[in-house]
């Protein structure tokens, strides 16, 4: 207790010296809890918006992930409804579920033939189930908030509604219908496979025409389980900006009824994935050992991939940010180290004589070392918790200015947040590894100390 | 390591002390050997360089000698590793520095109850001995000033007190009086035959002054390192 109150009287009798160190420790604190605060915020939104789009985990065929995204007639899921209900009833995954909803995922040429707008180009679709494509885009389990985006692009009444993407919705000339800014001239010329135009608008559709024939709509060409070519028409509830240009200029998102039809016609119908959106991510190792363990009982050919491997976008940032974040706590520890290396060292040298009195007095050169090395604990802590209040009050700031952003790989955008108090963790890891690195840094002039001899330190002036 | 008080309270066989001041060796004492009896107010004398301070350092164990053989209290320090010297220091020797040396942020009381600290005194005894301490030395009222609230004379007492305190079986003053005005010098060096004369305690000074030498029970005059 004695030796405490020493440190901090101490600690007190420079009062700028201390308070200068503690004002280093305090900014290299809150920088490192500010960024910490930011990426876990970018880790969490990021994961949020892979799990919204694409749920927790996939069921695919085997070999599909490898191989399928050409072939989703022959790598797709028969019997998914059965496969399904086995998955929705287990006891043990099901009170951790809160989406399981099939996809089918369609590769196909576009066309937009209304008019004189004349434009074809490949596209990459997905069906998707409207219902469980709303519940799963409502997921928010870090309190992340909703993006600016509708759910109004599917509709489970309307099976041949869906959107594509702004790009795609550019290049077949649908920027009037469907709003698009930013479009250039209109140019017949200019669309990548418009030769295929009148080969597509001879085939036969499988479905009847639309009964609005002035709503926007495109013609959907892909090829059946048999090899044969088939086409729907899509009727556009509009355009949604996709995360990357390539997708963008791509993506076209449907009914998974209608999906269905585009591939298997009126041959029994097969899914490509089955997504599984959970409550918590936490669960995720959890359920997918169930699943394999499930598909393995039953003696089913499917595997299970989780959203990280789906998304290798999202392990990407993350790793990104992580380099990030440790370079920063690196910059922010040696801050802090030389700083109270620096003002211990001067405390040392300062206080050569009374060290001199205290070994002469009977303290072991123990007792010296652990004064020293409290007074650099005492200037960390004091130091590390003004750095805290101050990252608490600047987040508190940022969280209640209302600023909006988008993150890495998305297109629409959210609420911009620091995620401090939310990660307790954080708080505590920064904290301690401030206060310890403060601790470390008086140990080198703590032990300088403590090995004086005593006669030369009583001689010190 | 128990010591034994029957013994002389200090006790040098052929002490040599020798250390390296840059480039040049000096022989600080040359073969010293002397006994102090218990309970005896004792000077060390000599001119400056004479080996006065370098003697108090190696009774207070707070250096050893190059050579020769060193008992305090019975004790040979040359046995005793480092931490068994602090805790020696801590439980028998009290040490009084010419320029008081006391700890800035601890108050009068706080400095003077420190060594007992180190003893790990139980609080109630603590606080009773330094109150009585403080009595003592004529500072009862002032246990809550910090040194720098206080007259030299006034710093000189606690230092005197937290010599005192743990009532050790030797103290050691180094030039006393010598940051004193004469006035206060003669308050001191009376308070210091008085508190030595009620504690039993050992005392041995090396001064230049005359009014402590006058009241010396031992005087040990040294030139050269040499014990005359």
């Amino acid at each position: 207790m004695t030796v405490l109150k020493i440190a901090f009287r101490n600690m007190l009798r420079n009062r700028r010296r201390s308070a200068m160190t503690a004002l280093a420790v305090a900014v290299g604190t809150m920088t490192f809890l500010l960024f910490g605060a930011f990426v876990a915020f970018v880790f969490t939104s990021l994961e949020t918006d892979a799990v919204r789009r694409g749920g927790h985990l996939t069921v695919f065929k085997s070999g599909y992930f490898l191989l399928g995204a050409g072939d989703p007639a022959g790598y797709g899921i028969a019997h998914y409804q059965d496969v399904a209900e086995l998955i929705r009833t287990d006891p043990e995954i099901a009170p951790r579920l809160n989406v399981i909803s099939p996809t089918l995922t369609v590769a196909g040429i576009a066309g937009n033939f209304s008019g004189e707008n004349e434009a074809s180009k490949t596209f990459f679709g997905v069906g998707r189930v409207p219902a469980d494509r709303a519940t799963m885009r409502r997921w928010d389990e870090h309190g992340i908030g909703q993006r600016d985006a509708t759910d109004e692009l599917l509709s489970d009444t309307n099976p041949s509604l869906g959107y594509v993407g702004v790009g795609l919705g550019r290049v077949l000339r649908l920027c009037e219908p469907l709003k698009i800014a930013d479009c250039p001239p209109e140019r017949r010329s200019a669309t990548l496979t418009s030769g295929l135009a009148p080969a597509l608008a001879d085939l036969p559709t499988m479905e009847p025409e639309s009964a609005e024939p002035e709503s926007p709509h495109i013609e959907l060409l892909a090829a059946t389980v048999g090899g044969a070519p088939n086409v729907v028409r899509l009727d556009l509830s509009g355009a949604e900006r996709q995360a990357a240009k390539e997708l963008d200029d791509n993506f076209v998102g449907m009914n998974l009824t209608l999906a269905q039809k585009l591939v298997f016609g009126r041959g029994e119908p097969k899914v490509t994935g089955i997504v599984l959106q959970l409550r918590r991510t936490e669960d995720l190792p959890a359920v997918r050992a169930r699943l394999i363990s499930l598909f393995a009982q039953h003696g089913l050919d499917l595997e299970v991939r989780d959203f990280t491997e789906l998304n290798p976008f999202y392990a990407q940032v993350r790793r990104f940010f992580g380099a990030m974040f440790l370079f920063i706590a690196l910059i922010m520890g040696v801050i802090a180290l030389f700083t109270v290396v620096n003002t211990m060292t001067m405390t040392v040298m300062e206080r050569t004589s009374e060290i001199g009195t205290s070994r002469a007095l009977g303290v072991r050169r123990s007792g010296i070392r652990l004064q020293f090395t409290l007074e650099g604990l005492l200037l960390g802590a004091v130091g590390a918790t003004f750095g805290l209040a101050l990252a608490i009050a600047e987040t508190l700031a940022v969280n209640h200015a209302g600023l909006r952003w988008t993150p890495p790989g998305n297109a629409t955008s959210t609420a911009f947040r620091l995620a401090l108090v939310e990660h307790p963790a954080l708080i505590l890891i920064g904290w301690v590894a401030i206060v310890a690195v403060a601790t470390l840094a008086a140990l080198a002039p703590a032990s300088r100390a403590a090995r004086l001899q005593v006669v030369d330190a009583l001689r010190h002036t | 390591m128990e010591p034994t008080h029957q013994a002389p309270v200090v006790r040098l066989e052929g002490v040599h002390k020798r250390y390296r001041s840059g480039e040049v060796e000096v022989s600080a004492l040359n073969g010293v050997s002397l006994e102090i009896p218990a309970q005896r107010f004792t000077m060390v004398v000599g001119p400056s360089g004479s080996g006065k301070t370098t003697l108090l350092n190696l009774l207070g164990c707070i250096d050893v000698p190059t050579s020769g053989r060193l008992e305090v209290c019975g004790v040979d320090i040359l046995s005793l590793g480092n931490d068994a010297q602090a805790d020696f220091r801590s439980a028998h020797i009290g040490f009084i520095f010419q320029t008081f040396n006391l700890i800035p942020v601890l108050t009068a009381f706080e400095n003077i109850e420190y060594p007992l600290l180190l003893l790990r005194m139980e609080p109630r005894e603590r606080r009773k001995r330094t109150l009585e301490m403080l009595d003592q030395v004529g500072l009862a009222g002032l246990g809550g000033r910090r040194p720098d609230e206080l007259s030299g004379g006034q710093r000189q007492r606690v230092a005197i007190g937290r010599a005192l305190v743990k009532r050790p079986s030797l103290v050691l003053a180094d030039e006393p009086t010598a940051n004193l005005d004469s006035r206060t010098g003669d308050v001191i060096v009376d308070l210091m035959h008085r508190v030595q004369a009620e504690a039993a305690t050992t005392f041995v000074f090396s001064t230049h002054d005359p009014r402590l030498i006058q009241r010396a029970d031992a005087v040990f005059a040294l030139r050269d390192g040499v014990l005359q």
